[in-house]
């Protein structure tokens, strides 16, 4: 591991500041992830600003609906959050399905953000790898894939990006806020993670300096009926193999709202915009799931290690969504204010 | 890992300045201070720098929970933490549980559930236990709470998913399991039977 000084920082401003004046330096959070880079030799920056202690540690409410979360809320209290229970399930059910009880504990929001790829080849120090190393080419093409991605990839990098939360977020059209060396921005989450391209090595459009400090997630009543499912190795700490956020509203018997996205299959959370434009105002069965589901996968193109992922997505993708429909008839079976 | 001690020969290791701090940390009721490189994981500096041998070393990579230790009063990965990034903070591992010699009654529901065979990931497994039991008592859900919006009664399902951190190399989680529940249910009772007591913190 590369000699590195560490600073804790006192105040965001200074954070930023500290780290823009030294390519050398990157924020540190809860460590959960560059801690192991650390000791991986993935990641050597010359001087470490730790963020994790700021005072971003709070889940507000936003005036008008929504709430502001801080880039230092754990992972575990966001999850357990009432509000974020209540009206934002489908946050807590991914923050749930990741990790393990420690690490919920320790990770903050912006970290699991920018957590990075599992990839084996990224980690492997001595294995060619075109997000670490740049220019040197993809040792999982033709390697091992089953956690490779089968959207959106590209003949440089087909990489996943890890995060059960991003997934969870991505259904909530959050604003994620930036404190840069040249003052606050506000990046829309869809624009937040890159496809990998020709520039792999960018998992996210930030630039050296750039600290999240909140994430914004906005009013959203339909959210109160979502769901997160996973789909594992095991039933508990693994990976995805493959993973869906879900948001349906269902109005006699028709999808009147839907948003969908996918984990585990892509460099980062993938919106699935063309299946929820085919469902809007179609009858909400399993035939107009599949339908939808085929749609955005037609797409995929899959390694010769992962193509189970396109029918298991497919196959979690109409269960979802099935499992909403039956809760939206519940809620309105009961006049429940869901 | 083999080919990063190879790596870490070329980089040169200048003494004292900005590579090392002092670490101020109160362990199991103590006040510990130590002079560490920045690189140094909580872990190691509990074990090769203040001897605190109880929390162990078995991947080193947050994967199998041998590390867990209490970090204010929170269930942590020792092994993925920096100690100059805990500096300043109170650290509990399972020696440090027993009062006036007596086990703590996790530990002895291990003993008496038969909840380890070989030991070594036990003082993981207790720690992250405690931690299971504050958690639920604080109306924490896990990835198996049916219903998100109503309270958490921990059950083999929920003690199974929560604890899924700690691996056992033996397999005794059926006792592990049944060890925790067993906390459960007294901390159930004694919350029933006296209000102010409220299960576990
Ligand atoms: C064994 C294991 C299993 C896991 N399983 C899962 C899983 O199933 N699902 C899942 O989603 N995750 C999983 N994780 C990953 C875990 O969720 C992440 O490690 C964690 O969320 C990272 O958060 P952190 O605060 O520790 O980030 P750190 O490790 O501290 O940082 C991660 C990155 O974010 C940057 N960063 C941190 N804070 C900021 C900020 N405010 N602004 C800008 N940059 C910042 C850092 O510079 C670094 O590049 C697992 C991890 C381990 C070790
Ligand atoms: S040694 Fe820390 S999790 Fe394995
Ligand atoms: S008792 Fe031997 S590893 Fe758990």
């Amino acid at each position: 591991m590369r000699p590195f000084a560490y600073v804790r920082a006192d105040d965001a401003a200074g954070a930023v500041a500290t780290v823009a004046a030294d390519p050398e330096a990157g924020f540190l959070g809860a460590g959960t992830n560059l801690v192991d880079h650390l000791k991986l030799d993935v990641e050597r920056p010359g001087l470490l600003v730790d963020v994790s202690r700021l005072p971003l540690d709070a889940v507000e409410d936003v005036e008008g609906g929504g709430l502001r979360v801080g880039a230092t809320v754990r992972n575990s209290a966001l999850a357990a959050d009432r509000r974020v229970r209540h009206d934002y399930p489908v946050l807590s059910q991914a923050l749930l399905a990741g990790a393990t009880g420690q690490l919920r504990n320790m990770a903050t929001t912006a970290g699991n953000l920018l957590q990075r790829t599992r990839c084996v080849y990224f980690r492997d120090v001595t294995t060619p790898c075109a997000k670490r190393e740049p220019g040197s080419g993809c040792s999982a093409i033709g390697g091992y894939t089953r956690y490779h991605a089968v959207l959106g990839a590209s003949s440089h990098c087909i990489a996943t990006h890890p995060s059960d939360m991003a997934v969870g977020m991505a259904v909530l059209d959050p604003v994620v806020v930036v404190l840069g060396p040249g003052g606050e921005k506000r990046i829309p989450f869809a624009e937040l993670h890159r496809l990998p391209g020709d520039s792999p090595e960018r998992d996210t459009v930030l630039e050296h300096g750039d600290l999240i400090t909140h994430v914004e997630v906005p009013a959203y009543p339909a959210a109160r009926n979502s769901a997160y499912r996973k789909v594992r190795d095991r039933a508990s700490y693994a990976f995805a193999l493959v993973s869906v956020a879900a948001v349906l509203e269902v109005t006699d018997g028709r999808v009147a709202d839907v948003r969908l996205a996918f984990g585990g299959v892509a460099h980062r959370p993938w919106r699935a915009l063309a299946a929820e434009e085919l469902l809007r105002g179609q009858p909400a069965t399993e035939e107009t799931f599949r339908a939808a589901a085929d749609a955005e996968l037609a797409a995929a193109e899959p390694q010769p290690g992962n193509a189970f992922k396109v029918p298991m997505l497919r196959g979690a993708v109409v269960a979802v969504l099935r499992d909403l429909t039956t809760a939206a008839a519940r809620a309105a079976g009961t006049g429940e204010d869901r | 890992m083999e080919d990063t001690t190879t790596r870490e020969a070329a980089w040169t290791r200048p003494p004292g300045g900005p590579h090392r701090q002092t670490v101020r940390l109160r362990v199991d009721g103590r006040d510990r201070t130590l002079e560490a490189d920045t690189r140094t994981s909580l872990l190691d500096a509990l074990r090769d720098g203040l001897g605190v041998m109880s929390p162990k070393k078995g991947c080193d990579h947050g994967q199998c929970g041998a590390c867990t230790v209490l970090l204010d009063g929170s269930r942590s990965l020792a092994c993925l933490s920096l100690a100059v990034a805990v500096d300043g903070s109170e650290v509990t591992t399972a020696a440090g549980l027993p009062t006036d010699g007596h086990l703590h009654p996790v530990q002895q529901a291990f003993l008496d559930a038969d909840g380890l065979q070989c030991g070594y990931c036990t003082p993981g497994q207790v720690c992250s236990a405690i931690g299971v039991l504050a958690e639920a008592a604080a109306g924490h859900p896990s990835h198996v709470t049916a219903d998100l919006d109503a309270d958490v009664v921990l059950d083999a399902a929920e003690v199974s998913e929560r604890m899924s951190g700690n691996l056992c190399r033996c397999g005794a989680y059926v006792g592990i399991t049944e060890a925790v529940l067993r906390c459960a249910s007294d901390a159930a009772a004694s919350a029933a039977s006296d209000p102010a007591a409220g299960g576990a913190r």
